[in-house]
């Protein structure tokens, strides 16, 4: 088994025995979505219009929710040094813990949003351009989050400053994502929005494990 | 010390009992709730009539209004079961309201999955936010935030004692939700006007209705008693892994 | 790096490590106003077992720390003889206070995570834990396990990856007479197979044959 491997297969496991705990980022996109209309009120047609960029937002603020403890749990019980001694690549293992991060956290979030959105009375053509959008930009999302997961590693208060240090970043992810789904609610093409987005998750790819890597050996003391 | 061996020991003699009763009644409470539900959706198909303005999908409400029943009435055990953990001690007060939790949770889901179906035809969308299912919704929040807690917290006296007092907060701001939902709800009048119970409850639809109410409750028990002897279990069993490691 | 299986060498470390030294020149460690040490030289070399002795707060965790290249120091070089160009830490074991070990996995599923990790072979799992006298923890939850045994887990680590270069902090706090008899044998063992060990322990350890004390070593920046 790789050093890969291992460090992927023992964050899932850790998840599955955390069991329910493990879809709190899903259960809080639930509860964001549902408070939505005691807000704005219980007008169909906005919320409808709205239901594109709601979800996104949600999707924005569900990933980053975890993202504080993603290296934190792995520093209070030694492994992050041990990811040190791998004599691997570290950037190869931060990968390992985002792809793990995501298929806990923006897979099963791109796969709930369709049925979410029946709630906020999307349109029905923009539920599976949605769900894609989702797909293809909550890694980025997973991605830009850890590299300020790693910046963050030794503060308590962490997650505020991730979020802020995150969000600005994830910007164009957001943008372009949600230009997918209106497209599609609207009936326009959504190819060109999709294209940027897959863009800007590879991008991030490329980028983001390499930073997160940088920063994860700075904070050592 | 002995303090906590009696303790243990009434721990231990207590979940026992139980144990054996519910290896006694679940056969015998499950096939009362299989003809129950036999009886009952027989009864919801074939008794009862169409409704004169929705079809056959009235229907639905004869799952519908158990399982919103059946989400009230178990959080209403919940809420008993928080008591006992935090007043009286009893031992297996906390293992029937973690038991309980996730029925609760997916009689409220089946609740509003149905609502949803039952509202399709009428609504012309997959879901409306009236009040009736807004509250629901909010219930299911409640539900689901009860077993999150539960499952973060990993010492199970703790987890007890904390998802006791959830539940009770949960509890007594559940009527303060319902109101604030229904004036909400006043701000913007439906386009559709049906409520979710029809305009009137037909007599030869009480029957059945009333049926399938006992075969939730039925169902409801069977599960609970299901679960709480597989939690007794389970907790033995970690009880026998601390001893295990302690035997050195 | 490649797994090395030291059973399948002749001789162990032995042919293939004997050259390798852990050199340090110059090293200096500041603590706010004050220097933990300055000017500290030390080499560890195969067969060799250091005791890192000193009071509390003389920086005996930093320099082991150091030394495993987790953090730069403030002065000075840590470096690897022998062993090419590669990053030393790739060749050490290093085991601190924070033991690695997750509450909510077995002994087993920890130990397998690290095997995997740091190259070791899965398979050798139950016997390392044999060796430290815990096999029948083997697939219990870390959680139910006392301080002591989770300690004996967590050493498994060593039998389970095979390196040179073990750097231990404090590895018998919290064991009993018997287990650091046994922790003392297992290094010992290790050095004979031409290993090299750096332990920094209030306790003494039978298997030393070197020390290194960092008492009276802080002092005031120039």
């Amino acid at each position: 088994m790789s050093a890969f491997s291992a460090v992927l297969k023992r964050d899932l496991r850790l998840a599955r025995r955390a069991g329910a705990g493990a879809s709190l980022g899903l259960m809080f996109f639930l509860v964001l979505i549902a408070i939505v209309p005691f807000a704005i009120g219980a007008d169909q047609k906005l919320i409808s219009r709205l239901a594109p960029a709601l979800l996104w937002i949600a999707a924005l603020l569900a990933t980053l929710l975890g993202l504080d403890r993603l290296f934190q749990a792995d520093e209070e019980d030694g492994a992050l040094d041990q990811f040190l001694l791998s004599g691997g690549s570290l950037t190869m293992l931060v990968l390992a813990k985002a792809l793990a991060h995501w298929l806990v956290t923006g897979l099963p979030l791109s796969l709930a949003a369709p049925v979410l959105g029946l709630m906020l009375a999307i349109e029905p053509q923009a539920m599976l351009p949605l769900s894609l959008s989702l797909l293809v930009g909550t890694p980025a999302l997973t991605l830009i989050g850890l590299v300020g997961a790693a910046l963050t590693v030794s503060l308590n208060r962490g997650g505020l400053l991730l979020s802020l240090l995150v969000v600005p970043t994830a910007i164009p992810t957001l943008i372009f994502g949600v230009a997918v789904a209106k497209a599609a609610a609207e009936g326009r093409d959504f190819a060109m929005p999709l294209t940027v987005l897959c863009g800007t998750t590879l991008f991030a790819l490329a980028i983001s494990p390499i930073a997160a890597a940088l920063a994860l050996r700075q904070a050592r003391g | 010390m002995t303090d906590q061996t009696s303790g243990s020991l009434l721990r231990l003699a207590n979940p026992a009992v139980f144990n054996r009763l519910a290896d006694r009644l679940i056969a015998p409470f499950a096939v009362l709730t299989l003809l129950l539900f036999v009886w009952g959706l027989y009864g919801a198909f074939f008794v009862s009539p169409p409704d004169y303005q929705q079809g056959e999908t009235i229907r639905i409400m004869f799952i519908h209004v158990p399982s919103a029943w059946m989400a009230m009435f178990v959080y209403a055990g919940m809420s008993l079961s928080a008591l006992g953990t935090l007043i009286w001690r009893h031992p297996m007060a906390d293992v029937a309201q973690k038991c309980a939790a996730p029925l609760g949770a997916g009689f409220t889901l089946l609740c509003l999955v149905t609502g949803s179906l039952w509202g399709k035809p009428m609504w012309g969308t997959w879901w409306e936010w009236d009040a009736r299912m807004t509250s629901v919704l909010v219930m299911f929040l409640i539900y689901i935030g009860v077993i999150a807690l539960q499952q973060a917290i990993e010492e199970p006296n703790r987890a007890a004692r904390a998802v006791a007092i959830l539940t009770l907060v949960g509890a007594v701001n559940l009527p303060i939700i319902k109101f604030s939902v229904d004036w909400w709800s006043t701000l913007h009048q439906p386009a559709s006007v049906f409520r979710m119970d029809g305009p009137t409850i037909h007599g030869s639809m009480l029957g059945p209705l009333f049926i399938m109410g006992i075969a939730f409750l039925m169902l409801y028990i069977t599960l609970l008693m299901l679960f709480m002897r597989a939690e007794v279990m389970n907790r033995r069993a970690e009880r026998l892994e601390l001893l295990a490691a302690e035997a050195d | 790096m490649p797994h090395i299986n030291i059973a399948g060498l002749p001789g162990g470390f032995l042919t293939t490590f004997s050259s390798l030294r852990l050199v340090a020149s110059g090293l200096a460690v500041r603590r706010g106003p004050r220097f933990l040490f300055r000017g500290l030289d030390m080499s560890l070399a195969s067969g060799q077992v250091m005791q890192l002795t000193g009071p509390n707060g003389s920086g005996k965790s930093t320099l082991i720390r150091l030394l495993a290249g987790f953090s730069p120091p403030d002065a000075g070089t840590v470096r690897l003889e022998g062993a090419g160009e590669e990053y030393p830490g790739a060749f050490l074991h290093y085991f601190g206070h924070r033991e690695g070990l997750r509450p909510a996995l077995t002994a087993r599923e920890n130990l397998a995570f690290l095997a995997g990790l740091l190259g070791g072979d899965e398979a050798r799992i139950p016997d390392a834990l044999g060796k430290l006298g815990v096999a029948r923890l083997l697939d219990l939850p870390v959680r139910v396990l006392s301080e002591g045994q989770r300690r004996r887990v967590a050493l498994a680590r060593l039998l389970v990856v095979d390196r040179p270069i073990w750097l231990l902090d404090e590895p018998l706090a919290s064991l009993d007479v018997e287990a650091i008899a046994t922790v003392s044998g297992l290094v010992a063992e290790h050095a004979k197979a031409g290993g090299m060990a750096l332990v920094a322990t209030h306790q003494p350890l039978a298997a030393t044959n070197a020390t290194l004390d960092l008492s009276g070593r802080r002092e005031a920046a120039a």
